[in-house]
């Protein structure tokens, strides 16, 4: 691990402050992600920033009749919490399907949402990774030879939609890691961000990124950005919701593929969807075109398959990856009927 | 007995649970120093420059040993080869500038703290001329050959000579099962670390507190490779964090913090990562292929059951995969064939029943395929296929095999006769449920041990042996023993071990434990007792005037007549006759050869299994599953069940999530850490039934034990995916069974 000096600010403007400062800072806040990327040298931080006595940690009401979730309550807490429960159960579902007990404890809603991707080759640093090599400003990492080391090795945890650039080559195949994010992707949650230029908002689906030609970036925040909270709008789709994660084991494990769903209906017809998938593309995966293909139509399996074939459009597989183009489909046909049936829901997969 | 057989609590649990016990990375030594180690990024080739200036220009850092600068040490193989050494050429720890494979010790930077050697350690900068390697063994299936045995040949028989004319009778036979099963490695991945405390003491004594299943082999080790007089050195391990097997051979932790403590002058500590528990020993890769030709009454009339597994470069690592065919099932003609095939790896390991869950898993879901080929019951197949002779050894009978007890009672525990063959006939909700069921084997082995037992001066049992418990309820059991064989109450015996300044024990291993240390256990207290009687009769108005040993027993902390309870001594009176001194006896327990060369010696098992299966998903639960034990006298159920239990969960981990992979381009593991490296969460494991049943036998050892380290997991892997064929009708032969390939 790589020697780091350490500041703890209480004030948001002296937290960012800090950031801008010398290079290589990192801001840690459970440091569930971070640690352990330090202890195999893929972050190298000169600085760590402890912002857990940032005045960022509780959940309030909005006059809209939404739910802004400070980025340093817990996720736990954040699960667990009334409101969240009552409101927004996809969100508290996906959020208790994610790593342990003692890890959601830590982790902070800001800090899940930059969690950096599982890919093997990214945390050995005897692998080629496009991710760690093309150089960022706030971070230099890894030795050996640079390229994607996943793409024509093991990647069965690998991205099926969105890897290619814009001129059809694909410099990574990782996938964005974290659970919540689809939650909040399908929930059409804004993110509140602060820096030295002041406050702004950025919508959810906007805040990661494909890797395109740059897969050093995982998101679009500048360096210097911090975000404050996560605002959910009124519509929580507390009725008719699910989200269904697939994976290698029952628990403690990332997801192959997960789905979150959303609906409003009208007796048996759709009158509003979303959905959005996880463990499938360098950012949770959403397609309102196919969301459409859904509204005011009778909620029955011939439905959803045509959905299900409409976020999978253009998935490609790389070897050891390639079922996970079917496992989507299945899943989002299930997931749907799911979040229509309660009954089946509580079944769960 | 009082206890035997009685499910006592762990003598050592509390101690475990309030942190007392203190493992090898525990003892902190005044003056430590700390190693970390720097691993090969390649797999084979050269180092061609090692520049250790950036790291030694930390402040703090004491030293940083390579094999450019590293001490003298041993110059033969045979000083570098531990007790459970295969054949070959051992590895040996910064010993030139050759790569043998991924992740091999290239350097150890030792400093003042941890924190500053691990930092350091990223700051040597290694520069490799890499050659192509190969590490796949399916690339190779046309290139294996015979390993060489060796003297380990005693434990892991290479397999017997062919019967019959296998291939003949199967083209003969009328109905006939063919399939190829494919395993890939594994890492035994004990929650604790590899590591070693090495105490430099005065004139260089060292105390080495390492973690190992047998702390005579560290000490052999170390002072053959470092030429060290055997009372210059002793090695400490009285707990261990889990081990499967991974202990079995010293670690080159050890090598490494014995050199830099010799070397400096200083106590060193040597830990290793989590991801450097991929850097040594594993279950090696093994792909088998299982011919079987039968009568339509059931009757088999053809095996042949051939292993190719994959070794290292320098070693001819084997463990016994086909044989345990042979002595489960009597066919006529029968060709067992195991072949290795060296690769650019670390030499594999034995990993918790090594080669018998591979080998049960290829068989065992044969023999399911092949039942069903016949319109038969898997159970009734077995039962017509049954045999009390093991043809792989001379046809000798078994010391006892209770297998058809097994059968019947974990049957009926299951409620298996209530199951409809047909596959896919079962349904919960939109699962498919499906039940399988498989025969376990192990060895019942025992092997000299040597242990000592003292009633000290206060009337109290002290018993040591220099073995280990690595979580198995060893503390426990040798209490036990101790305790009824003197008769005293279990609060006044105290039963230590792993420190070689005890008796003798073997590696902890095979399953052997119970039989070998409880036999040497038992004849130390024995020895005692003899002594203390005789002490008893020349106390002054002794009741035991003319009376023989055979006349009385030892209860409730006396000896007392028979025939005459009233006529009694404590043995706190014996003691307290000798002048103030303790009295101690010391005795060794050799296997009775005599018993054992006239029998195969086995336990066995019977595990029924239920599973539900998502078939759109591909995601398989074990929901319920039973194992039938027969493993002669059960010392302590509690510490047994507790064996059996981890050993089904191993069985659910190996037969559906747990591989380490390699990127063979590179000869690298690519999972190589908990979160990616898959065993069961507590979500996985539903319902596990043991079913112990009653087996005497008074061949294996005076105790009547075969232990139950193994013998929970060898039936398992292919009774899952038996029940996964009756759940989808689909058979799936290359383990572990992940969702893609059943979906």
């Amino acid at each position: 691990m790589h020697p780091f000096s350490y500041a703890r600010p209480t004030e948001v403007t002296e937290a960012v402050h800090e950031l801008a400062g010398p290079a290589r800072a990192k801001f840690i806040a459970g440091g569930t992600n971070l640690l352990d990327l330090m202890k195999v040298n893929v972050e190298q931080p000169n600085r760590l920033i402890d912002i857990n006595r940032l005045p960022l940690n509780t959940i309030d009401e909005l006059d809209n009749g939404g739910l802004r979730l400070g980025a340093l309550v817990t996720n736990a807490d954040t699960a667990y919490h009334p409101l969240v429960e009552q409101r927004y159960p996809l969100l508290s579902q996906a959020i208790l399907s994610a790593a342990s007990a003692q890890l959601r404890n830590m982790a902070t809603n800001g800090g899940n949402l930059f969690q950096r991707t599982r890919c093997y080759y990214f945390y050995d640093t005897a692998m080629p990774c496009n991710k760690r090599q093309m150089h960022h400003s706030d971070q230099i990492t890894g030795t050996g030879p640079a390229g994607c080391g996943a793409l024509g090795g093991y990647n069965r945890i690998h991205a099926i939609l969105g890897t290619e650039a814009s001129d059809g080559t694909v410099h990574c195949i990782a996938t964005h890691p974290s659970d919540m994010a689809v939650a909040l992707t399908a929930l059409d949650a804004t993110i509140h961000v602060t820096g030295p230029n002041g406050d702004r908002t950025v919508p959810i689906g906007n805040l990661h990124r494909l890797p395109g030609s740059e897969p050093q970036f995982d998101h679009t925040l500048r360096p210097d950005e911090l975000v404050t909270a996560i605002e959910l709008p009124p519509q929580g789709f507390p009725d008719h919701y699910t989200y269904l994660k697939l994976r290698d084991r029952s628990s403690y494990a990332f997801a192959l593929v997960s789905v979150a769903v959303g609906l409003e209906m009208d007796g048996d017809v759709v009158t509003n969807a979303r959905l959005a998938l996880g463990g499938v593309a360098h950012k949770p995966w959403r397609k309102p075109e196919a969301e459409q293909l859904l509204i005011g139509r009778t909620a029955t399996r011939e439905h959803f398959q045509p959905v299900a074939e409409a976020l999978l459009e253009g998935a490609v597989g790389y070897g050891h990856n390639t079922f996970k183009i079917d496992l989507a489909k299945r899943a989002i046909v299930r997931a749907l009927g799911m979040a229509i049936n309660k009954e089946k829901r509580e079944e769960g997969e | 007995m009082k206890y035997i057989g009685e499910p006592i609590t762990r003598v050592d649990g509390h101690e475990k649970v309030t942190g007392q016990a203190k493992y090898a990375a525990e003892f902190n030594v005044p003056d430590l120093a700390y190693g970390v180690v720097v691993s090969s990024t390649i797999t084979k080739g050269r180092i061609i420059r090692l520049d250790t200036s950036r790291a030694l220009a930390v402040n703090g850092v004491i030293a940083v040993f390579t094999h450019e600068n590293r001490p003298k040490t041993a110059w033969f193989d045979v000083s570098y080869k531990d007790q459970d050494a295969p054949p070959g050429s051992p590895f040996r720890p910064l010993y030139d500038n050759e790569i043998k494979y991924n992740g091999q010790p290239v350097a150890l930077v030792v400093a003042e703290t941890f924190e500053l050697a691990r930092y350091a350690a990223m700051l040597v900068d290694v520069a490799y001329e890499a050659t192509p390697c190969d590490t796949d063994l399916l690339k190779h299936l046309d290139a294996v050959r015979d390993p060489n045995p060796g003297v380990m040949n005693i434990f892991k028989p290479l397999p017997p000579k062919p019967r019959g004319d296998a291939d003949q009778a199967f083209a003969e036979a009328p109905v006939q099962q063919s399939a190829q099963y494919i395993h890939g490695m594994q890492h035994h991945n004990p929650m604790e670390m590899f590591a070693s405390t090495v105490e430099y003491g005065k004139n260089g004594f060292l105390t080495i507190y390492d973690k190992t299943q047998g702390v005579t082999n560290s000490l052999l080790y170390v002072t053959q490779a470092f030429n060290i007089p055997f009372n210059q050195v002793r090695v400490v391990s009285p707990y261990v964090g889990g081990a499967f097997g991974s202990g079995l051979r010293p670690q080159y932790q050890l090598f490494l913090a014995v050199m830099a403590a010799r070397d400096l002058k200083r106590s060193v500590r040597v830990s290793l990562t989590r991801q450097q528990m991929w850097s040594f020993g594993h279950r090696p890769a093994t792909v088998q292929n299982v011919r079987l030709g039968a009568r339509p009454d059931g009757t088999l009339t053809s095996i042949t059951h051939e292993a190719m597994a994959a070794t290292s470069q320098f070693e001819d690592y084997m463990e016994t995969v086909v044989n345990w065919t042979g002595k489960l099932y009597p066919s006529e003609n029968a060709t067992l064939r195991y072949k290795i095939k060296s690769l650019d790896l670390y030499t594999p390991l034995d990993m918790r029943a090594p080669g018998g869950v591979t080998g049960l898993h290829a068989i065992e879901s044969a023999v399911d395929e092949l039942a069903y080929k016949l319109g038969m019951d898997p159970l009734d197949f077995r039962l017509k296929n049954y045999t009390e002779r093991d043809w792989t050894e001379k046809d000798k009978p078994f010391s006892s095999k209770e297998l058809r007890e097994c059968f019947r009672q974990g049957a009926e525990r299951f409620g298996w006769a209530t199951r409809n063959p047909e596959p896919r006939s079962m349904q919960r909700g939109h699962n498919l449920i499906g039940w399988g069921m498989a025969t376990g084997i192990w060895d019942a082995a025992q092997v000299p041990a040597r242990a000592e037992a003292t009633l000290t001066v206060n009337g109290k049992l002290r018993v040591r042996s220099a073995t280990a418990d690595i979580g198995t309820g060893t503390y426990t059991i040798m209490t036990q023993i101790a305790a009824d064989t003197l008769g005293m109450p279990i609060d006044d015996v105290v039963f230590r071990l792993g420190d070689t300044t005890m008796p003798p024990a073997p590696i902890q291993g095979g399953s052997w434990t119970a039989s070998t240390v409880g036999s040497a256990v038992k004849s130390a207290c024995d020895a005692l007792a003899k002594t203390l009687f005789r002490m008893a009769k020349r106390l002054p108005k002794s009741p035991f005037v003319g009376v023989g040993f055979d006349d009385v027993q030892f209860i409730d902390g006396a000896i007392q007549l028979r025939q005459n309870p009233s006529k009694r001594v404590s043995l706190l009176e014996v003691v307290s006759r000798n002048r103030g001194r303790a009295v101690t006896e010391t005795a060794t327990s050799i296997p009775n050869l005599i018993k054992h060369n006239s029998h195969s010696r086995n336990a066995h098992a019977a595990a029924f299994v239920e599973v539900q299966v998502d078939e759109e998903f591909g995601t398989v639960h074990v929901t319920r599953a039973v194992t039938a034990v027969a493993a002669g006298r059960i010392l302590n159920p509690r510490t047994a069940r507790s064996q059996i239990i981890g050993g089904m969960v191993w069985g659910i981990s190996h037969a559906l999530q747990e591989e380490s992979v390699m990127d063979h381009r590179y000869g690298r593991f690519m999972n190589h850490d908990l979160a990616e490296y898959h065993i069961p969460v507590c979500a996985d494991i539903h319902d596990l039934d043991v079913v112990f049943v009653e087996e005497n036998d008074t061949i294996v050892n005076p105790l009547g034990v075969k232990g139950v380290g193994e013998i929970g997991l060898v039936a398992m892997p292919a009774a899952i995916a038996n029940a996964i064929f009756h759940a989808t009708g689909k058979r799936i032969y290359d383990l572990p069974i992940q969702l893609d390939k059943v979906m």
